[in-house]
């Protein structure tokens, strides 16, 4: 489904990713993991077009997405949330859920009509199926950390995505807010059949919920495969655990 | 249930507020007409700055160059051609529309205070036009004894011409605010890159926003020149674009009506300050001061906060 090949991007001469690779099939779970500073999500921003590629392309059911700008990436139906809470602080959580399906449905040029009567239900279900019915109406400043995260993987299903990028999830959340998380991330996988690509530093999730893992170093692949073949593999260890012969986990 | 009672207080003083202005004339002598005919032109005029700025987030820092051309153009319609004179009062705002739209697409690609910056070059250049091209905009003259239909000459006509005029337009940028688009552009204010990831071409909308509010001060401008039947450079210079922003501040950018508020405030403070001293701007700056310290939502912003205060506390103690 997607497709990224050879792709590269450097700040001022520094390269943040050095020929990534990745493949994701139509259904799959995909992690990205990589020590602090591998690109991962330079890599995210790559492929969701916030960033441009100096080179490599990216392949989306076979069409060529590569240095579209985000706004057009969203139209084909990929959607992402952000490490770093990425949300609008001084809207209410109904209307930053409700914003993104407007956007969706290409009603955003509708001068006159009051938002307040437009798409309520699915912005509804929307918080129900993630549980911030409750709080819809507070302001997302007064929300605890968690919650914005969990925000954040709702304004993205506001865009009722085929795909969905989930940059660190449960970055920040309390033990019991990852457990929540992890479960909605597994129920978008099951019930909507979502295709998901994450990163993430805690491998027991990464090895709990992934079909495939793509390990990056310093900006460039090293391998992607299944759970077992990444978990032996030495030049994954050599990265995170300085070479020694132990399996990961 | 707390926030439709608060609304229904809300449209009430609303409703209230537009009796009496209705009323003003029936008590009020000519030169108060006058007065307040100026802050409802000018409060719409900050409100329409206001679309771009507090709820758009774009810094537009010469907005005044819209609110002139409107001014101009319907002047010059009224003076210089034979087209009927009820027209000019859309080819005023079109003008501004425009021109917004020019210069929009010339300063957009930059965000933030460039923005703001570029504007004020762009929109100098607009003045120095007007005030320059003696034979077209009269120089530095202006324009002056621009003849009205009869229905709208007399002060108190004129007057009824701004108010309505003025509420028609506040209620439709509130209609706007109120809009999808509104809410976008309020997306936009908060987090450009966020709104941009979910699908919206941000650029484009923020290009209709100045537009819009191009076109709402240049309404203004077409007002002014009914209420005042001139037309003169003064009206593109920098220093009311600074002023309308404090209106903006002073009232509560945040808030849809503070602007008005703002405007009625610091027309109202800088004629009668004027008859005892000739140091306004002192007065202004120091006023400026204690707003920012101590009202940084502005007076409407901090009198809304009260009301919520007020409203939210008995309800989260049951």
């Amino acid at each position: 489904m997607l497709e990224v090949k050879s792709l590269s991007k450097s700040f001022d001469g520094f390269k943040a990713v050095n020929n990534a690779n990745l493949d994701v099939q139509k259904g799959e779970i995909v992690a990205v993991i990589g020590p602090n500073g591998a690109g991962k999500t330079t890599l995210f921003n790559l492929i969701t077009g916030i960033l441009r590629p100096d080179s490599g392309t990216v392949h989306f059911k076979g069409e060529n997405i590569t240095g579209l700008p985000p706004y057009e990436v969203c139209r084909k139906r990929i959607s992402r949330s952000f490490q770093i809470v990425n949300i609008f602080p001084r809207l209410t959580v109904f209307e930053n859920v409700q914003i993104s399906i407007l956007s969706r449905e290409k009603r955003t040029w509708n001068l006159f009509t009051p938002s307040s009567k437009l798409a309520i239900d699915e912005t509804n279900q929307i918080l129900e199926n993630v549980g911030l019915v409750g709080k819809k109406d507070r302001t997302t400043a007064l929300l605890s950390h968690g919650d914005r995260k969990v925000l954040e993987i709702a304004m993205a299903l506001g865009g009722n995505p085929e795909f969905l990028i989930l940059d660190e999830p449960t970055a920040g959340m309390a033990p019991e807010e990852t457990a929540r998380c992890i479960e909605l991330v597994k129920s978008l996988s099951e019930k909507l059949g979502l295709t998901i690509l994450f990163c993430e530093h805690d491998m027991e999730i990464v090895f709990g919920i992934a079909d495939r893992i793509m390990v990056m170093v310093r900006g460039a692949t090293v391998v992607q495969g299944s759970c077992d073949e990444v978990r032996c593999n030495e030049a994954v260890q050599d990265a995170y655990l300085g070479g020694s012969d132990v399996c990961l986990m | 249930m707390v926030q439709s009672t608060t609304r229904g207080k809300a449209q009430l003083w609303v409703y209230a507020c537009l009796v009496i202005l209705f009323l003003l004339p029936l008590i009020l002598p000519r030169f108060y007409i006058y007065l307040v005919s100026v802050i409802l032109l000018t409060g719409l005029l900050a409100t329409s700055l206001n679309l771009v700025l507090g709820y758009g987030g774009i810094f537009q820092f010469h907005h005044a160059v819209f609110y002139g051309v409107g001014a101009y153009a319907t002047a010059l319609v009224l003076t210089r051609s034979g087209l009927s004179p009820w027209l000019s009062f859309i080819v005023g705002p079109l003008m501004s529309g425009f021109l917004s739209l020019i210069m929009g697409l010339i300063c957009i690609r930059l965000s933030k205070l460039y923005f703001g910056m570029l504007q004020i070059s762009l929109g100098s250049l607009v003045w120095i036009i007007v005030y320059r091209w003696y034979s077209f905009t009269g120089g530095d003259d202006g324009i002056h004894g621009v003849e009205l239909p009869d229905i709208i000459s007399s002060p108190n006509s004129a007057y009824y011409f701004t108010l309505i005029v003025t509420a028609i337009c506040l209620f439709v940028m509130y209609k706007i605010i109120k809009s999808p688009f509104g809410s976008v552009l309020q997306g936009i204010r908060d987090n450009p890159v966020r709104s941009e990831m979910i699908g919206i071409n941000v650029r484009r909308h923020q290009l209709l926003a100045l537009i819009i509010a191009g076109f709402f001060a240049g309404v203004a401008g077409s007002l002014f020149v009914v209420v005042d039947n001139t037309a003169f450079p003064d009206m593109l210079f920098w220093t009311l674009s600074l002023e309308v922003l404090i209106m903006c501040l002073l009232g509560g950018w945040f808030t849809f009506l503070g602007p008005m508020l703002g405007a009625a405030i610091i027309i109202a403070l800088r004629t009668f300050i004027s008859t005892y001293t000739t140091y306004w701007a002192l007065v202004l700056g120091a006023l400026m001061m204690l707003v920012i310290f101590f009202l940084p939502n502005g007076v409407l912003g901090y009198i809304e906060e009260k009301v919520k205060k007020g409203i939210i506390e008995p309800v989260i103690k049951e």
